[in-house]
């Protein structure tokens, strides 16, 4: 062949529908032989307008919708507007109400890495990490449905406390799950974090920079991955963190292997956090109320109305019409497993929300797959993808 | 309340170091909120996010919102976090259909995105912006359905068509009709109607 062969760049389609997508992403790959010049990720093919149908509701219809958001940490939305609605109506929290949301967000701290770090592995290629992981996942699971009553959609926080009281047998076995999952997470570690393949595929992949990932709009574990201790619970306290005590484990390098052994330190730590909560919750000092008595935002329990008058009519009038918040706007996040999560809330002082912005971390980290993609291999595609944490449910809403 | 003055301080010193930028600065709820004309939009956030007491420089979020009442129907709020500083702001301006935000994906790389979910759900126009193309819904999807005269069904459904072997757009047909019930009371709502009788209280 003499001839002068013209190259040119291929294009090839990722998804929507692949393994390693972590849901319903199209990826449109730009590809200069086998390494990435251009990555446009085409995103909302699981839009369901959230944002849209929560004008339509009450606020108190409004809380399962953020179950459905990032569907493997689900009470950690619920809370972000729980607190939200809280800040609004400048509401407090009984004590172990907070102990009991926090205990339930470090279990779905726990939910999320799990099923982040073990299919990270997958995606390079570890088949055994999944399944030692989801048989914890399906544990935890139980605990959120003898809580709730649903492994998934919780639907469990409410304005001002949580729907229920747990009760002690289900925090002794809270507890009593801590220490042997501790030994379960070295196993991990020793399965796959020194897995020579392991690391091959994620050291050095997808670094990015502190300036950068503050310019993209990052949060949690990938500015962590970068140097950056932030967390909120350490940083912004809200509820009853101020009084635990746990580390933030910070990255050096910035790249996918760091995100992946602070996600299984994190693990440690959330569990750390789990057993304090646990011995709070026991103690006479964590006993009490997990609601608001105020009956004009918490709703009574059944036993009250059926003998007292007032209750029935609260009752009627929260299920109804629901409660109203004051004219205004808030903003009120959390430090979910994924990053901040946060929700913006615009209320025109009516009972339903005027407009609701649901600040996903997911969306700001996918948006930079295209810099951390670049010059990299087709491979990395997907170690990347799995070290940015990304969970449908909360990036198209 | 020292927080609250803390950041009235702030945004008071913000606005002083921008003359003419700032229309309105505003604690609520705890949180700061500064209103800045259009035309200095780019400017403002650019001073937000290298001035040393001020060093924004992590990208929260933006978003636009509707009042269609208005004549300047649009708000688009941004929010910025300093981790330096540990603290947050909300930085709005106010726009209509037709004229555009100038872009800030000058200042944040990660405006890119959040500009174009605006545009798309809203119908934010920005000027400068290097692909704004919609985000969240379909493939030569019409309408912005944020707004607040866009209907919560929407005006078409997806079907699969047997056949034509493909997916085709249907006008939405509801087998029920959506049922909205305005519980309010007329005397408390947020702005009701004159009802019969209203001219008989005295005005408080």
């Amino acid at each position: 062949m003499t001839e002068q062969q013209t190259l040119r760049n291929f294009t090839i389609n990722f998804g929507p529908q692949h393994p390693a997508a972590h849901g319903v992403l199209r990826l449109v790959l730009e590809l200069d032989g086998e390494v990435v010049e251009r990555v446009d990720p085409h995103i909302g093919l699981l839009h369901r307008g959230t944002e849209k149908l929560m004008e339509a509701r009450t606020y108190l219809q409004n809380v399962p919708y953020f179950d459905r958001l990032d569907y493997c940490a689900p009470m950690n939305q619920e809370h972000a507007f729980c607190m939200a609605v809280e800040r609004m109506l400048g509401m407090e929290v009984p004590r172990r109400g907070q102990l009991v949301r926090v205990l339930y967000s470090e279990i779905g701290r726990l939910l999320s890495h799990l099923l982040n770090v073990t299919t990270q592995a997958m995606d390079v290629g570890a088949l055994t990490p999944p399944l030692w992981g989801f048989e914890e996942r399906e544990k935890l699971m139980v605990f959120y449905e003898r809580a709730c009553g649903a492994r998934l959609h919780a639907n469990y926080f409410r304005f001002g406390g949580v729907a229920k009281d747990l009760p002690d047998q289900l925090v002794e076995d809270i507890g009593k799950f801590c220490d042997p999952f501790l030994k379960v997470v070295d196993d991990l570690e020793d399965l796959f974090i020194g897995n020579r393949i392991f690391k091959q595929r994620n050291v050095d992949i997808g670094v990015v920079t502190l300036e950068d990932c503050w310019n993209y709009g990052f949060s949690g574990v990938m500015v962590r991955g970068s140097g950056a201790a932030w967390d909120l619970r350490k940083s912004q306290p809200y509820e009853c963190y101020e009084e635990m005590e746990f580390d933030i484990p910070v990255g050096k390098n910035g790249d996918c292997y760091d995100r992946a052994v602070i996600r299984m330190e994190e693990m440690r730590q959330s569990t750390a956090i789990m057993k304090q909560c646990v011995n709070k919750l026991l103690a006479e000092t964590g006993r009490g109320p997990v609601q608001t008595p105020n009956h004009k935002i918490a709703q009574p329990s059944r036993k009250d109305m059926k003998r007292s008058m007032e209750a029935l009519i609260h009752h009627f009038k929260l299920f109804t019409e629901g409660f109203k918040t004051p004219e205004g706007e808030v903003y009120a996040a959390v430090e979910a497993p994924k990053g901040e999560f946060g929700v913006y809330l615009v209320s025109d002082g009516g009972d339903k929300p005027y407009r609701c912005k649901i600040r996903a971390p997911g969306f700001a980290h996918l948006q930079a797959m295209d810099v951390m993609c670049q010059k990299h291999m087709l491979a990395d595609v997907s170690a990347i993808l799995g070290s940015l944490d990304i969970v449908f449910g909360e990036v198209d809403r | 309340m020292s927080m609250d003055s803390e950041l009235k301080t702030l945004g008071d010193a913000i606005a002083t170091a921008l003359p003419g930028a700032i229309a309105k600065v505003a604690v609520e709820f705890g949180e700061l909120t500064l209103d800045v004309a259009r035309d200095h939009w780019v400017e403002t956030v650019k001073y937000l996010h290298d001035a040393p007491d001020c060093l924004f420089v992590n990208f929260i979020d933006l978003c636009g919102v509707d009042y269609p009442q208005r004549p300047d129907r649009f708000d688009v709020v941004l929010h910025l976090l300093s981790p330096r500083h540990n603290r947050r702001i909300r930085v709005k301006t106010r726009t209509n259909e037709t004229n555009p935000v100038p872009s800030l994906t000058g200042v944040f790389k990660s405006a890119n995105w959040y500009e174009r979910e605006a545009y798309d759900l809203v119908g934010v126009l920005f000027s400068g912006h290097p692909d704004l193309r919609r985000m969240l819904t379909d493939y030569g999807f019409d309408g912005h359905p944020l707004r607040k005269d866009f209907p919560m069904t929407g005006y078409v459904e997806l079907w699969y068509d047997d056949e034509q072997k493909r997916c085709v757009y249907k006008p939405v047909s509801l087998s029920q009709e959506f049922r909205t019930f305005d519980f309010l009371s007329p005397w408390e709502g947020p702005d009701y109607p004159p009802l019969p009788g209203d001219e008989k209280a005295t005005k408080a």
